[in-house]
This record gives structure tokens, C-alpha cells and sequence, in this order.
């Protein structure tokens, strides 16, 4: 899973994706994901250090992560997905 | 290292330009406590899904409405809407701060008289009176509101066999400058039918005419709709006094008035654009006091008002089932309520607030009830918090024609709770058992000894 490398990421939580002119909010802990992905984490790490991190358990994380990544895939903001 | 505090990671397109329908601050701001009672213990003491009813915005509301009007017209009489909301609890809070009762039915009838009205403070409406909630009325010396000429005639021959002669008064639909002009109910003003019936009732003498009533739509947004009514009510009244030198006692208006709930595809929220209790007030006692009543003669008014007295009061407490994303990517979310208890879903983009604190992070979704059933929508576009399983929400604003309207269709209908004046919570109405479900279905002997 990866994602657009042209990507413009503020520590704010703004995203804006320059192929489409398109804006996005994330919370802080989408954009610390937002973060690994770009520097092309693996899935499973960046959910081992969500893990560490946060209290929450694996199944929630594992959950919310699918979640999340299908999100970015139906706003087109993955590679694969052009 | 201590781990930081969970929430789950939301990414939501940022529609610049476009007004955000739904996106208004308060929407999303958490509602954890109703009166000083938590939510959270209300749910875990009486379940969930369930309805709250604050005693205190019953009685406060009351107020406000009998100050709107009693600061501008001499004798003003308010009859609580069964339908609206009969749980005996509720009339009685409504009864004790000095409301009639306003019924449509035999069934609603028997509730009233149960709740200790006297007769003569149950007014009777509604296009459906059999002979025996005639009869009731009668001995009673209810107000019986005539729908119709056949219900006039039956009115007269009961009366006649009775030896009595029955307090009525004729409902009138007429055109207010509002589409749908409600015409099913009632003789028309326009037409004459009205005069006609007032004619047939005052020349017959079997019937005594005490009052003139109309209830001319509900939700409504227009007080000069009222204006207009009250004049041609007004008019009536001063026909009779001309022709018949008798004095009309009272004046009934009706419901109607809007609520503070937003109509679905309504802009802005019902609280910015509903009129208050004062616009209402002013117009109708305005018409009243200026149609051309000697002061002895001024009529009582009577207002049947129902969500707008009881809409507020009500909240229904809620919880999640389970979060999915749509197809089309869009974020849903099922709750464990659905329209089936909440049937005015379907009318109103009810508040819906977390009951539980949150960061300022926000995403739109879809709210879907439990029913496997694809009308059970509750909110086609929300904007809430991300929501997780097992969180509670407060569905605002829900006191009117839900704990009536409402279906026993897939589960069980809810408890009903109130949230008293004396800081404690009562349950009003238990939460339904497959035994009440069950206690009215018969078996046939045949049908009780198979084999599978
Ligand atoms: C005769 C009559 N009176 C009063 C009401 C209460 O109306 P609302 O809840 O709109 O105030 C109704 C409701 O339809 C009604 O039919």
C-alpha cells in the first residue's frame, strides 16, 4: 500500500493532492499514518506502531487501518489507484 | 511510556465553496448530561435505545406558551393532544399545569377520563366517534366537535333519545393562504357549508353550540395563516351573535404550531427559523381582540398545542452497533435505533449529538437504524465525531407523535423515562416483552402439535 508521492501533508492536518487541486482534513493520528506511508512504511509496522502507541487493542487498530487505507482508496489518493 | 489516548484516523475532502448543510458547530458538540442526569448511567439503568422526557422543559415550555398568550388576550384555555403524546405520565404533567384534554378517539377518550379529567374539560374531535363514545360524551358533557353532517344527524337522534342536549361545536376548514389547505376535516368556510351546519344546529335545538374549532395544518411556519383563521372563525361567531342574539363560548384554534426540528431540506435549523410562542400569540389574539366582540362577549380561546409543547422535552438515547464504509466510499454508521421507534425520521434531519467527549475532528456519515429493512434511515448526511462502537448518542427534539406513531415492527418498542422534578429519573412507560407482544395472539388447536 502506498501512497501519491506528490502528496502535500501540513503538520496541521491539512492534505492537498496538487493532480486535482483537491483538499482533505485528516486527524492526527490519520496524518501520522499519512506520514509512514509516504515514507513507504509496511502495513504491518505502521499498525505495530500504532499498537505501541496508542491504547487501543490489535483488532480495533486492525479495523480502523483497513478502514482508513480503503478511505484514501476511494478518494484516489493511493498510487495504484492513478 | 504511557500510551496516548485512542481515536480512530479520519480523512475527510475539505468542499470549499459549498455550505456545509449540516456541519454547524453545535451539532457535533458532546450532550453528555440532560438536566443533570448522565446519559451514560440513564442507558445502563434503562437499556438502550431509550426515551427521556425532561419534566422540567414540559412544564417550562407550558409556561412560556400560557405567558404568550395570557399577556395578550383575557381567558385563554390550553387542551393537551393525546395524540401528540398519551402516556398517561406526560398528560398528567401537561393536565397539572392546567390543560384540558383534546382526544380523537374512543380509546383516547377513556384515557383522558382515567386520568381524572372531568368530562367537561375532554373536548372531542376527530372524524371517528362511534355510538358509544357518543353516548360516554354525552352523559359526560364533553364538548363534542362535529366533523361531518352525518355525525350531525347521529348527534341529533342520540340527543332526542337522551333527553339531553349535547355541548358541540363544528370544526372549520377554510383557506389560510396554506397549501395543503386541510379541507377533509370539518365544513368549509368558503362554501358556506359551516354557516349551514351552524344554522342547522342552532334552528334544530336539539344541540347546544358552545364552540367553533379549526385546526388548519401542523408545522406550521406562518402566524398570519392563524390571523386569518382566527378572523373567520371570528366572523362566524359574530353571525351567530347577529342573527341568533347568542354568544358563542369559545373559540378553538387548534394545533399546529412548528416546533424547533428541522425539516428535511431545510437550509437552516428549525431552531433559526420556527416562529416562537409571542409570533403566534400576537397574531392570533391581535384578530380576536380586534374582530368586533363586545368585551362581555369575548370569546374563551382555546389551543389545542402538541409538538410544539412536547417536541423538546424529548430526547431518545442511543448507542452504536457498527461502523462500515459504503461502495461509494461514504462513511455508515448503524445505531440501535431506527424508524420504527423514531417515525418522525422521516419528516425531520433530527440533532444527533455524541454523548461523549470528543477531539474536534469530524467526518460525514451515513446514520442507518437496526432494521434489516432499506427505509431505515435515520440521518442521510451527518456530520459527527468518529463514533465507535458501543458510544451513545442523544437524538434531540423527538417528544411529539414518536412515543404514539411509534411501531412494534422487528423488536421491541423502548422504555420511556422521565426525568423529574424531584432529581430522580421515573419510568414511565417499561420497555416492551415478547410476552406483551405475544398476550393478544391465539393459536388454533390444529396448529399446535406438529412434526418438523
Ligand atoms: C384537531 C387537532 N388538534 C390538535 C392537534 C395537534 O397538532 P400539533 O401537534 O401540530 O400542534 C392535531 C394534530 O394533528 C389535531 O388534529
Amino acid at each position: 500500500m502506498s501512497i501519491k508521492k506528490n502528496l502535500a501533508l501540513s503538520d496541521t492536518g491539512f492534505v492537498f493532492n496538487p493532480s486535482t487541486g483537491d483538499s482533505y482534513s485528516v486527524n492526527p493520528i490519520g496524518l501520522e499514518i499519512l506520514r509512514m506511508l509516504k515514507e513507504n512504511k509496511k502495513d504491518e509496522d505502521i499498525k505495530k506502531h500504532l499498537l505501541a502507541t496508542y491504547q487501543a487493542d490489535f483488532e480495533t487498530i486492525e479495523k480502523d487501518y483497513y478502514d482508513f487505507v480503503k478511505g484514501l482508496e476511494q478518494l484516489k489518493l493511493t498510487e495504484n489507484n492513478g | 511510556m504511557k500510551r496516548q489516548q485512542y481515536e480512530r484516523p479520519l480523512i475527510q475532502r475539505i468542499n470549499s465553496g459549498i455550505m456545509n448543510k449540516f456541519g454547524t458547530k453545535t451539532e457535533y458538540a458532546p450532550v453528555t448530561h440532560i438536566d443533570d442526569f448522565s446519559v451514560k448511567e440513564l442507558i445502563k439503568q434503562y437499556g438502550s435505545p431509550v426515551f427521556v422526557i425532561s419534566e422540567k422543559t414540559m412544564r417550562d415550555t407550558y409556561k412560556e406558551a400560557n405567558r404568550a398568550f395570557k399577556t395578550r388576550y383575557p381567558k385563554v384555555q390550553f387542551a393537551w393532544s393525546y395524540k401528540t403524546n398519551y402516556i398517561n405520565a406526560v398528560c398528567n404533567v401537561f393536565h397539572q399545569e392546567g390543560s384540558w384534554a383534546e382526544v380523537v378517539s374512543g380509546f383516547e377518550y377513556k384515557k383522558a377520563l382515567q386520568n381524572g379529567m372531568p368530562g367537561n374539560k375532554i373536548i372531542f374531535n376527530g372524524p371517528d366517534k362511534t355510538d358509544e363514545d357518543l353516548i360516554s360524551a354525552i352523559n359526560n358533557n364533553s364538548p363534542i366537535h362535529i366533523d361531518h353532517l352525518d355525525e350531525l344527524y347521529r348527534l341529533t337522534e342520540l340527543a332526542d333519545e337522551m333527553k339531553k342536549k349535547p355541548n358541540v361545536a363544528i370544526r372549520v376548514n377554510m383557506d389560510t393562504g396554506i397549501y395543503p389547505m386541510w379541507d377533509r376535516f370539518g365544513f368549509n368556510y368558503e362554501n358556506g357549508q359551516a354557516w349551514d351546519a351552524i344554522n342547522k344546529i342552532i334552528l334544530g335545538d336539539k344541540l347546544e353550540l358552545v364552540g367553533l374549532h379549526t385546526h388548519i395544518g401542523t408545522f406550521m411556519l406562518s402566524p398570519s395563516a392563524y390571523a386569518i383563521a382566527a378572523n373567520k372563525l371570528a366572523d362566524l361567531a359574530l353571525g351567530v351573535k347577529k342573527k341568533f342574539g347568542r354568544t358563542i363560548q369559545y373559540i378553538d384554534m387548534g394545533g399546529g404550531f412548528a416546533s424547533k426540528n428541522t425539516l428535511k431540506g431545510s437550509y437552516l435549523p428549525g431552531s433559526d427559523t420556527s416562529p416562537d410562542f409571542n409570533q403566534f400569540a400576537e397574531a392570533i389574539c391581535t384578530a380576536l381582540l380586534n374582530a368586533g366582540f363586545v368585551e362581555k362577549d369575548l370569546p374563551l380561546l382555546v389551543l389545542e398545542t402538541g409538538r410544539a409543547m412536547i417536541d423538546d422535552a424529548g430526547y431518545l438515547l442511543g448507542s452504536v452497533i457498527a461502523n462500515k464504509r459504503l461502495s461509494d466510499g461514504r462513511r455508515a454508521t448503524i445505531m440501535d435505533f431506527g424508524v420504527n421507534i423514531l417515525f418522525t425520521a422521516f419528516w425531520y434531519s433530527h440533532k444527533i449529538s455524541p454523548a461523549q467527549d470528543f477531539s474536534t475532528y469530524t467526518e460525514d456519515t451515513v446514520l442507518y437504524g437496526p432494521l434489516c429493512m432499506n427505509i431505515d434511515v435515520v440521518r442521510d448526511q451527518i456530520t459527527l465525531p468518529p463514533l465507535k462502537k458501543d458510544d451513545h448518542v442523544v437524538v434531540h427534539t423527538v417528544g411529539a407523535y414518536n412515543m404514539t406513531q411509534w411501531m412494534q415492527f422487528i423488536s421491541m418498542r423502548p422504555a420511556v423515562v422521565m426525568l423529574g422534578l424531584d432529581g430522580k429519573s421515573h419510568l414511565i412507560r417499561k420497555r416492551e416483552t415478547i410476552e406483551n407482544i405475544e398476550a393478544n395472539e391465539v393459536m388454533p388447536e390444529y396448529l399446535l402439535k406438529f412434526k418438523i
